[in-house]
């Protein structure tokens, strides 16, 4: 699904963010991404999700070179690429059903369907009774569920998750973390960037560690007992 | 098979869902820039000045250029004899002259009534009484058919007029005529180019409106672009952004160029009853209404299109 091959990002003034990072995920795998503030995860995900381009090294996601890919492919690319950000990035001034269907909109489907999926996805989060709300009249928490609904809403084959659960209370965290576990059952592959150890250690799935830049570990998934 | 069809009747609906995907966006952009009247009006009455100057200016032209097209039909040949013909060989001139085809009217002008109708236009009264005699010839007012009124054939028939040994001078009347439509070409030629710099600025203002309104919704369309929204969708509600201000820029320029022309309506009449001369304006054509407003709803959507794409190259990885 992901191969990343000897792939390194270096930003104009700073340096390498990113240095000889090898890895691959398969399809319908869910890895965590760890490391310390600044070793690069954003990075890798900015990579994925093509907000960003390498500097050297070849990226593959489904299929695709992403080096080879034109500009104006970019937008189909990402409707293939769930998105879940720290900060939420959702529109302010549009209630949540609106935020929720805008991947839908972009995508040029009609109304009736884009409501009908928005609420699917919308119901998949449990936030269903707020889709009239706007999003600063919720929670931290239902606002990253607002965030992942929107994710998910084209039905990716691939979501990316930035610090999803960033500044949340170890429930809804939890929480979070068993919606992403259904959404993998279900053939959804999964990369996860956290620096929650607590959070890493009591799951057993894979993890990437980062640390300046270079992965310096990948620790197979642990068998569930 | 059931898959097919409904494959085959969705693809026949898909020029339905994109021009009702079209409206819908056009009415919503519509609906923001009546949100914010007070800005929108000022725009909207920037463009339509920017608009007006030049197609009111245009309008002046054309008029003009009716009124000296006028002119040149009613202008006369004058042929001056030689001094030596008398009053009794002109008649017989004039008779032969009355034969010709590119001859319309042929009116002589003795010596008498010359001398009394250039005392009376020219006031130099006292000098022509110091005078020993009539220095003035017998002179020929030769009208064209109004039908034959274009320059060769006039150019033609003066020449013939010239190779008559009783012909002194010629002297074509509609020549000033000519001069002034020169003139107003020029003029035409000057109102072209305060048309192109406007433009330029009308492009300008349009585009400077709509990065402004793309700085407000910045976030907004980062959001888009992350969710997989191409840059036709992100571009579009701008540019019926920029179709509205441009199109309601050319609907103010109508309706300052009209009420403009209402206003020298009567002053001009009155200054062409002077003259003996029925001068109605020729008020805004349709073909100038329908340039003004496509010209200003074209300027609009290229400067909308402009500043968009601007934007959405600047924000683009790499
Ligand atoms: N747009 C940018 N321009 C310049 N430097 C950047 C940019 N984005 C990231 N960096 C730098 O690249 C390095 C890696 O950043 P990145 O955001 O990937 O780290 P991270 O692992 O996500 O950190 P955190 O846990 O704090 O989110 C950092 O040192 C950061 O300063
Ligand atoms: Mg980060």
């Amino acid at each position: 699904m992901i191969r990343f091959e000897h792939v390194t990002k270096r930003y104009p003034a700073r340096g390498d963010a990113l240095r000889d990072v090898n890895f691959a995920l398969a399809p319908g795998e869910m890895v965590f991404l760890t490391g310390h503030s600044g070793a690069g995860k954003s990075t890798v995900l900015k990579l994925i999700g093509l907000l960003e381009r390498p500097t050297r090294g070849q990226i593959r996601v489904a299929g695709r070179d992403l080096a080879r890919l034109p500009a104006r492919r970019i937008p189909y690319h990402r409707r293939e690429v769930g998105m879940v950000f720290q900060d939420h990035r959702l529109l302010v001034d549009r209630t949540v059903l609106d935020n929720v269907s805008l991947p839908l909109v972009a995508a040029g489907l009609g109304p009736e369907e884009v409501a009908r999926r928005a609420r699917a996805a919308l119901k998949q989060v449990g936030l269903l009774r707020h889709e009239a709300a706007c999003p600063v009249a919720l929670s931290s928490g239902e606002q990253q569920r607002v965030g992942i609904a929107r994710a998910i809403v084209g039905r990716p084959p691939l979501l990316l998750a930035d610090e999803p659960t960033g500044n949340l209370d170890p429930d809804l965290s939890w929480e979070i973390m068993d919606l992403f576990a259904r959404f993998n059952q279900v053939g959804v592959t999964l990369l996860i960037a956290t620096h929650d150890i607590a959070l890493i250690r009591s799951l057993p799935y894979r993890t990437l560690t980062l640390s300046d830049g270079r992965l310096v570990s990948d620790a197979p998934p642990r068998r569930r007992r | 098979m059931t898959g097919r069809r409904r494959r085959t009747a969705r693809l026949h609906e898909l020029p339905k869902v994109w021009l009702r995907h079209q409206a819908q966006n056009a009415l919503a952009a519509l609906g923001r820039l009546l949100r914010t009247p007070l800005p929108t009006l000022m725009t909207v009455a920037m463009l339509g000045v920017a608009i007006a100057l030049p197609g009111g200016l245009f309008v002046v032209t054309i008029n003009i250029k009716a009124l000296a097209v006028g002119w040149e039909r009613d202008a006369a040949l004058s042929v001056f004899l030689v001094p030596s013909v008398v009053e009794a060989d002109a008649e017989r001139l004039a008779a032969r002259l009355r034969e010709r085809r590119d001859v319309a009217e042929v009116r002589v002008i003795g010596r008498d009534e010359a001398l009394a109708e250039f005392r009376a236009y020219s006031g130099l009264e006292d000098v022509l009484a110091g005078l020993p005699g009539n220095p003035l010839p017998v002179v020929l007012s030769i009208v064209p058919p109004p039908a034959a009124g274009d320059a060769a054939a006039l150019e033609g028939l003066a020449a013939a007029l010239e190779r008559l040994p009783e012909t002194d001078l010629v002297r074509h009347d509609a020549d000033w005529v000519h001069r002034f439509q020169a003139l107003v070409e020029l003029a035409q030629r000057g109102v072209s180019i305060l048309a192109s710099v406007l433009g330029l600025a009308l492009l300008l203002i349009v585009g400077n409106t709509i990065r402004l309104e793309i700085e407000n919704r910045r976030d907004e369309i980062r959001i888009q672009e992350l969710v997989g929204a191409t840059n036709a969708f992100i571009r579009r509600p701008f540019v019926y952004a920029g179709l509205w201000y441009g199109l309601l820029g050319g609907l103010v320029a109508c309706l300052l160029v009209i009420v403009g022309l209402l206003l020298i309506q009567a002053p001009v009449s009155r200054v062409a009853s002077l003259y003996q001369a029925d001068f109605p304006l020729i008020g805004l054509s349709l073909p100038v209404l329908a340039a003004m407003l496509g010209i200003g709803t074209l300027l609009g959507y290229l400067g909308s299109w402009l500043a968009v794409s601007w934007h959405l190259r600047a924000s683009k990885p790499e």
